[in-house]
């Protein structure tokens, strides 16, 4: 049992959704990051989404890219994002998971990247460039930690295998609202919500969708039909104000923008 | 150090098979494929696709005419005899990938993917581009059949490739320029991954090399595979040169993806009598940054969807890499050339920057024949091999490009001003 098992469980009793904002770590540095995550967990998100900056973000549209070029360009590495998680994930009451490369992981040993992550406090790990095929070495090693392994299931997911990776994955179901790329989107696609229903119906996994949302009328569209939604660029975009407004500006506006998104999930 | 990457399976260090890759598009450890979910479906379509292709004597007939009538195939088997000399020792070949239409290797594989991606019924065609030469082959074979195209390339790649740029858009295709990263190549792969994710019902993605996600280095390898073969015909059939009428004792090959090498490797695989050669590009010294030679200096990672040799910092995060040459400017390789390095069947050296200006020079003043910059690498390093070896020995130099498209950044190098 991950700490998402348990989150899950509790807003599942209560008949409650989960918003899990996403924030680039190291943007534009670790002191705002662990700031960020403060605000977002003091705001009202169940869950946050922290993402491990990579050089070759394929999965990542512009503004997340950016963000991770920002971190990069400031020599950000991995063991000092560590040891901020080890300092904030105590104070926080939302788990976080990281969204992270595998070729990150892979580098730093699979299992030395999971001990890592337990003992600074991650709940668990999404790794968006791990196929089910791939995951069957990392997906032991985080069962036999307390860590989620968070797999994606995308529209161009045959429903077969959807539901074999609903069968390995942990933690909850990332149901990816469009086939593309992250970011901000005007429009959703309006099959969206049928497709979750129809994976709601097959599996007892939590599913949170992520990709494309940012609004109000997003949240509530689509709050409904999933146990919980996750909003990247448009925070990310909010973090990069930080190289020019005053900070306490800009953790206000990203705190006042969630709790907006977290009005709208009941 | 382990290089198990996820399902771990043994390469055998002593042995290398042609029967790669298995069904998970593993050679070796290396390969596999690492992507996100949403294009796994394209990929094993693609897969799928691919294998009834390959068994369906019609689609093999097609290219084959194709190759035969647009590219110019076969290419030559051309006895370099004044730089033989030159050199004072063994007998240098060249495999003419130069002659083909549009002056490189890159057609094989454009033509044959531009015809699977009419079998899978997709109409819009993207590329990635680094020397502008898989571009051209891409722009040319999407014109030839009537396809849109789509070319991503790096700023700093555009910068130094500027006629292949303007005829990518003579060919009418668009060339979209990438200013993410290190604006090379590799930035302009992330790029076209990028649009397919969102493009993906509609487009095929023609990877220009051996790299990528499963089937890509298969794929590339398969379609590349042809100037092996005909060297190998070639080598056998003919006697009218010193050596030849057997097949040759060294292959070389420059390696950035690896994909004229693993054309030229991959038949060769079986002839254990045959040693092999891959060049990577040195740069300016053996320092982190100034080459572009993960199989010399790099170790097993991640890159673009697949297990490889790579340059990466210890956080995993992709090396910047430099080379000259822009097709080679690229910090992996293909997973077959890091299974075929473990395994010992090809062994792989590097050449720096300087050491390939002057083979270029050299082929040029003796041979009259202007290689390209990449290609002039393999060059570098066959003329080395060959003052080591008699005469009576033999070694064919995958000469992949010609170096027309190289002229002004070599004028550049060398400090010439046109004004």
């Amino acid at each position: 049992m991950s700490a998402i098992d348990d989150l899950f469980q509790k807003l599942r009793q209560e008949k409650r959704k989960a918003l899990m904002p996403f924030v680039t770590a190291g943007d534009p540095d670790l002191d705002f990051t662990a700031a960020v995550l403060q605000e977002l967990a003091a705001r009202g998100a169940a869950m946050c989404e922290l993402g491990i900056p990579y050089s070759d973000p394929i999965a990542d549209g512009p503004v997340i890219q950016a963000s991770y070029t920002r971190a990069l360009g400031n020599k950000i590495k991995l063991e000092q994002i560590m040891s901020m998680l080890g300092r904030v994930t105590p104070q926080l009451s939302a788990p976080v998971v990281s969204m992270v490369s595998y070729a990150i992981i892979y580098r730093k040993g699979l299992e030395a990247y999971c001990d890592e992550a337990q003992n600074r406090g991650l709940a668990g790990l999404i790794v968006p460039d791990l196929p089910v095929e791939e995951a069957a070495t990392l997906s032991k090693i985080c069962a036999q930690r307390d860590l989620s392994l968070i797999q994606l299931v995308t529209p161009t997911t045959p429903r077969d295998r959807a539901l074999r990776i609903c069968e390995t994955s942990t933690g909850f179901v990332y149901y990816v609202s469009i086939a593309g790329i992250t970011g901000e989107r005007t429009e959703l696609p309006p099959e969206l919500a049928d497709n979750v229903s129809w994976l709601r119906e097959q599996t007892k996994l939590p599913i949170c969708i992520g990709f494309g949302i940012s609004k109000p009328e997003h949240v509530k569209l689509l709050a409904p039909a999933a146990d919980g939604l996750i909003v990247g660029s448009a925070i990310v975009r909010r973090v990069a104000q930080a190289g020019e407004l005053p900070r306490e500006k800009v953790l206000a506006d990203i705190g006042e923008y969630v709790a907006s998104l977290i009005a709208a999930l009941d | 150090m382990s290089i198990d990457a996820s399902a771990p399976t043994t390469t055998d260090k002593t042995a290398a098979s042609a029967s790669v890759p298995d069904k998970q598009g593993r050679y070796g450890d290396f390969g596999g494929r690492y992507v996100p979910e949403t294009l796994v479906k394209a990929l094993d379509q693609l897969a799928v696709e691919y294998e009834k292709a390959k068994q369906d004597t019609a689609f093999q007939a097609e290219l084959d005419v194709l190759l035969r009538d647009f590219v110019g195939r076969p290419s030559p088997l051309y006895h370099a005899k004044r730089l033989s000399e030159q050199c004072g020792g063994a007998q240098i070949y060249f495999k003419r990938e130069d002659l083909n239409h549009t002056g490189a290797h890159k057609i094989n594989n454009t033509i044959g993917q531009c015809l699977l991606t009419m079998r899978m019924g997709k109409s819009r065609v993207i590329a990635e581009t680094g020397a502008g030469q898989h571009g051209v082959a891409t722009a040319t074979a999407c014109a030839h059949f009537g396809l849109p195209c789509v070319v991503y390339m790096g700023e700093e790649d555009i910068r130094r490739q500027k006629p292949n740029v303007f005829s990518m858009k003579l060919l009418g295709a668009e060339v979209r320029p990438v200013s993410s990263g290190s604006r090379t190549l590799r930035d302009a792969i992330n790029e076209a991954m990028r649009d397919w994710m969102a493009s993906v019902d509609d487009t095929h993605y023609i990877l220009g090399s051996v790299v990528g996600p499963h089937p890509f280095p298969q794929i590339v390898r398969d379609f590349q595979s042809v100037i092996g073969r005909e060297t190998i015909e070639q080598s056998r059939s003919r006697k009218d040169s010193i050596g030849l009428g057997r097949l040759p004792d060294v292959v070389v090959a420059c390696v950035g993806g690896g994909s004229n090498a693993a054309g030229m490797f991959y038949p060769f695989v079986p002839h254990a009598e045959v040693e092999m050669l891959g060049v990577e590009a040195g740069g300016r010294s053996n320092q982190p940054g100034d080459h572009a030679s993960p199989l010399t200096f790099g170790q097993p990672g991640v890159l673009h969807g697949s297990f490889s040799y790579v340059m990466q910092d210890e956080d995993g995060q992709t090396s910047d890499v430099h080379s000259m040459s822009a097709g080679l400017d690229y910090p992996g390789v293909g997973p077959e050339h890091s299974y075929w390095k473990d395994s010992g069947r090809v062994k792989y050296t590097s050449c720096d920057d300087a050491a390939a200006m002057k083979a270029f020079d050299a082929c040029a003043a003796v041979e009259g024949i202007m290689p390209a910059l990449e290609s002039s690498h393999a060059v570098a390093a066959a003329m080395d091999l060959a003052k080591q070896r008699s005469k009576d020995e033999t070694i064919v130099v995958c000469l992949s490009g010609r170096g027309d498209k190289d002229a002004m950044e070599i004028a550049r190098l060398k400090g010439v001003d046109f004004g």
